[in-house]
């Protein structure tokens, strides 16, 4: 359980922000794995990417590109409370990160499925 | 209600349950010095001022750091349940005191000690109020040293050699300071390894300050201002 001291946005945000870096990073070997694909046995490659037409692929990639976003607004928002001089707005930067990262997301679905 | 104290030292303990009786304008000190004074002599624990001005009664209270002579009762709470324990981040003497002598340590290593820029022979410095620096320096001035912040910190808890929001808001006082001959110095310090770079800027810090301090964006400052030193070349000479 989460302890009661860290029940606040900002500790939320930062939690968001290390399991979408780690998440990432899971990712990242499986992603040139198959970038690598494309090089050595392209025929494999066609398959996967037949399998990535799979609508459940497709939603799993909703939730990827979800956590690029998040990390990568995620990031701007920090960037910009430690070297703007933000103060007090907090709340509304978080939830601009994450509404963000969440449209961005959105946006990828719509057209995961429209091709 | 039922209260669960901790009760041990450095090696380990327990929680031990007391029934202490609700009152209408009760602080959570109220309830620990009833448990010494009525059920549990040998509990130890510590206060001074019981208004928030000395900083010597934090614990956790139901899982929060807090000052326990400004915390009701009503407002914690939990299903006629309290929880009281030592804080976290620094070792137990016994029961609920810490040691505070590594939070005090990092304050001298943050370079929280003052350095004259005059003698006793020369006219104070005239500094304006409203000049930025006085203000950043107003922002942190009242830190009573309590650590509650410091025990709200998973930075700490994670790198417990990590200067923590208290000795680095101090910091940022000090470099904010005319009257202070040092400020360079200081720069260089908190941008050493355990310094203010090791922040995640998750505001545990700002969010239980019972003073309502903002260490959080104290640090934040200082890391653009530790940044800028080094571009400048600080440090090289030091
Ligand atoms: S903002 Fe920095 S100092 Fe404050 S709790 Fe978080 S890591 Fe600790
Ligand atoms: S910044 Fe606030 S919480 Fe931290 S030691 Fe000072 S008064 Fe206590
Ligand atoms: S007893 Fe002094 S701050 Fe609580």
């Amino acid at each position: 359980m989460r302890a009661a001291y860290r029940n606040h946005p900002l500790w939320l945000a930062f939690a968001l922000h290390r399991l979408s870096g780690l998440g990432l990073a899971l990712f990242l070997p499986a992603h040139f794995y198959v970038l690598g694909l494309a090089l050595h046995q392209p025929q494999q490659l066609d398959g996967f990417l037949a399998f990535g037409a799979h609508p459940m692929v497709k939603l799993a990639e909703f939730g990827l590109v979800f956590l690029l976003a998040v990390h990568m607004f995620g990031g701007l928002r920090l960037l910009a409370l430690e070297f703007l001089s933000i103060t007090a707005r907090q709340k509304t930067l978080i939830a601009v990160a994450i509404s963000a990262a969440f449209a961005l997301a959105c946006l990828f679905l719509l057209r995961a499925f429209s091709i | 209600m039922d209260v669960a104290i901790w009760k041990g030292d450095g090696a380990g303990g327990q929680y031990e349950h007391f029934a202490v009786p609700a009152e209408d304008n009760q602080t959570i000190l109220d309830v620990v010095s009833w448990v010494q004074q009525n059920a549990d002599p040998t509990l130890s624990y510590r206060f001074a001022c019981r208004v928030g001005m000395c900083g010597s009664c934090a614990m956790m209270v139901n899982g929060t750091p807090r000052w326990t002579c400004r915390t009701h009762v009503k407002k914690v709470l939990k299903d006629g349940q309290l929880k009281v324990a030592p804080l976290n981040n620094l070792p137990v003497v016994k029961d609920l005191v810490v040691d505070m002598d590594p939070f005090f340590d990092k304050w001298i290593k943050a370079g929280g000690l003052h350095a004259p820029s005059k003698t006793r022979d020369d006219d104070i410095a005239a500094i304006a109020p409203d000049t930025d620096g006085r203000q950043n320096a107003n922002a942190g001035i009242e830190c009573i040293n309590c650590s509650v912040c410091y025990a709200a910190c998973d930075t700490v808890r994670s790198n417990p050699d990590y200067l923590g929001p208290a000795a680095l808001q101090r910091a940022w006082t000090i470099v904010n300071d005319e009257k202070h001959a040092a400020r360079g110095a200081v720069l260089d310090l908190v941008a050493q390894s355990d310094g203010c770079f090791n922040c995640h800027s998750m505001g545990s810090c700002t969010a239980h300050c019972p003073n309502d301090l903002d260490p959080m964006q104290a640090i934040a400052r200082l890391k653009r201002a530790a940044i800028k030193h080094q571009l400048a070349g600080g440090g090289r000479d030091a």
